[in-house]
């Protein structure tokens, strides 16, 4: 099984703060990975590094055992990278583009051709083929780029934000796009849209602030916050005490608890009783963000954490 | 091995030239216009005396700005589009890349190079051993331009950075040097200034080749060695110390 092993990577871009933390990551490289994190978060950071473009400030990362800095040889005849905010060359076409880069690969000028065409129909823009970019639309053209990277035949894809831009119609098809794709190869994709890494993401991780503060499944997340439930309080509650399970309070300034199955329940039974607004929920991967997230300002003290909260 | 090579070098070339020429065909006038105003303009300000002269000078300016363009057409592809990157996280070494970059610029130059060689053919009396001269000294400058461009395109991060590094080196490469005149023109103490320039070592021996000036053999090898040293000490410079993967 091929795997992707990182230990207390770190990454410090000149004397600027720390954009990469001690990152420890230990990941298969099968099916969709999805990085999610705010801006700034060190998404592209950990994908630079991994896909050898960028060097660490310490600590190591390998691909199979090959590290990325000292074999970076090795590991790019397996990758390819779509970096954040690349764009076609405008003066070029689809087809010349797939050509070339297939091509910087070293795949001979007739073989590139042919496995241009068979990219561009993958992806299902063979009408676009012969188009210069600088006639597309924005959702084809990140198309073109993903067609490109796919067409190296790399089984390890890296995707930097592939959709951030994108309207709600393109963003859809490019997931489809994906979810197809991902037969057949690894993808290590970043997002900020959560229902993005929620929808293809066979495993998910959560960075902020450069720091890797979950990693796994779906359903490996929602055990890892410790309660699958999620109770959303729809009004001012603040007279209601609640001992279980954690406490956050949204930016609408209401509350959202976190709790176990029979907590939720016997939450939802006294919220009933008070006459208070809720919904009950599994936790979604929103949820699972803001508790991790939220969960370091707790530990920062702004917040009060624990099992027992009383509505200020 | 060896046809992998090759294809990675005509990559870059069908990039930056082949594709750039026959989809944007305006960017070629482009790189032809300067040159050939500087000779109308030398050619007419002389009544015709320095004709000859304006195009040994439009070669060298030729090899020098294209070899110089490699610098705005890298930092293009690097910084605006990103697509270095994909490149740099692929099977291509930063030299096989900047070789056939260098290669592509050299291709976007033919055309001007062509109409320039037929000019001086018709029009100047060169013998073999000064076109060889000539055809080494050119070589030389596109080395040092393209050493130049590749290390200044590696180390900025944006267009603006990228603008103010050309506006410079195209003032020490092209507008400082007397490429389309003799130095000799040049009152004396300004003439040490010309000197800072490697461009003008390699006028000097253009404009000896071709009969222009009359340089003493020390002062022609004089001109070779500084020439050579200077294409060679930029290269390495550019080879060893530009960033492919960025720190
Ligand atoms: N080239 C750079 N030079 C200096 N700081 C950088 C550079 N790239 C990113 N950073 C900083 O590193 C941190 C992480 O950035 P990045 O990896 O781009 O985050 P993300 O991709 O999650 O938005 C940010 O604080 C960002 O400002
Ligand atoms: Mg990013």
């Amino acid at each position: 099984m091929t795997r992707i092993t990182c230990k207390k990577l770190s990454k410090r871009y000149g004397k600027g703060p720390i954009a990469l933390d001690n990152v420890d990551l230990s990941l298969d490289t099968t099916g969709v990975f999805a990085l999610i994190g705010r801006n700034g978060a060190g998404k592209t950071t950990l994908v630079r590094i991994l896909s050898t473009t960028l060097f660490p400030t310490s600590g190591d990362a390998k691909i199979d055992g090959v590290d990325v800095v000292g074999e970076a040889d090795e590991i790019r005849k397996r990758i390819a990278v779509l970096p954040q905010e690349a764009r076609p060359i405008p003066w070029m076409t689809p087809r010349e583009l797939i050509t070339s880069y297939l091509m910087w690969r070293g795949v001979g000028y007739k073989n590139a051709g042919k496995k241009a065409s068979e990219a561009l129909d993958l992806l299902g823009i063979t009408k676009f083929g012969d188009t210069m970019h600088s006639h597309m639309s924005g959702g084809t053209k990140r198309k073109v780029l993903v067609a490109t990277v796919i067409a190296s035949g790399a089984d390890i894809i890296f995707l930097d934000e592939p959709t951030t831009g994108l309207d709600p119609i393109s963003r859809g098809e490019m997931w489809d796009l994906l979810a197809k794709l991902k037969k057949g190869r690894f993808i290590f994709l970043t997002t900020h849209y959560l229902e993005e890494a929620e929808a293809l993401a066979d495993r998910i991780g959560v960075l902020d602030e450069g720091k890797l503060l979950a990693i796994g499944s779906l359903s490996e997340l929602r055990r890892k916050t410790g309660y699958p439930y999620s109770v959303k309080i729809l009004q001012k509650a603040d007279h209601i005490k609640i001992k279980l399970g954690r406490v956050i309070r949204g930016r609408d300034g209401n509350l959202q608890v976190f709790t176990t199955k029979k907590g939720a329940d016997e939450l939802s039974r006294r919220l009933i009783s008070n006459g208070i607004k809720f919904a009950t929920n599994p936790v979604s991967l929103e949820d699972i963000f803001y508790f991790f997230v939220k969960k370091k300002v707790d530990e920062g003290g702004e917040e009060t954490g624990g099992g027992e909260w009383q509505g200020a | 091995m060896a046809r992998s090579v090759a294809s990675q070098i005509f990559a870059s070339v069908l990039v930056n030239a082949v594709y750039a020429m026959k989809n944007f065909p305006v960017m070629l006038i482009n790189t032809m216009l300067t040159p050939f105003s500087f000779i109308i303009v030398i050619t007419f300000i002389s009544h015709g005396a320095l004709f000859g002269l304006a195009v040994e000078g439009a070669l060298i300016m030729t090899m020098v700005s294209n070899g110089l363009g490699l610098q705005g057409d890298l930092s293009h592809l690097k910084n605006d589009l990103k697509v270095q990157e994909m490149v740099v996280g692929s099977p291509t070494s930063a030299t096989i890349y900047i070789v056939g970059m260098a290669i592509s610029e050299l291709v976007y130059a033919l055309p001007t190079l062509a109409i320039l060689v037929v000019l001086s053919f018709f029009f100047l009396n060169v013998s073999v051993i000064g076109a060889i001269a000539i055809g080494g000294a050119l070589f030389l400058m596109f080395v040092v331009a393209i050493a130049l461009g590749f290390f200044f395109s590696t180390i900025t991060s944006d267009v603006i950075q990228s603008f103010a590094f050309s506006g410079m080196l195209s003032t020490l490469l092209s507008a400082l040097p007397p490429v389309y005149y003799p130095i000799t023109y040049i009152p004396m103490p300004y003439q040490y200034i010309a000197y800072i320039s490697p461009t003008t070592y390699a006028a000097q021996i253009v404009q000896n080749a071709a009969g222009f000036i009359n340089l003493s053999t020390a002062g022609l090898v004089v001109d070779w060695i500084v020439l050579i040293a200077v294409a060679v000490v930029l290269m390495s410079i550019a080879i060893k110390k530009s960033r492919w993967v960025e720190v």
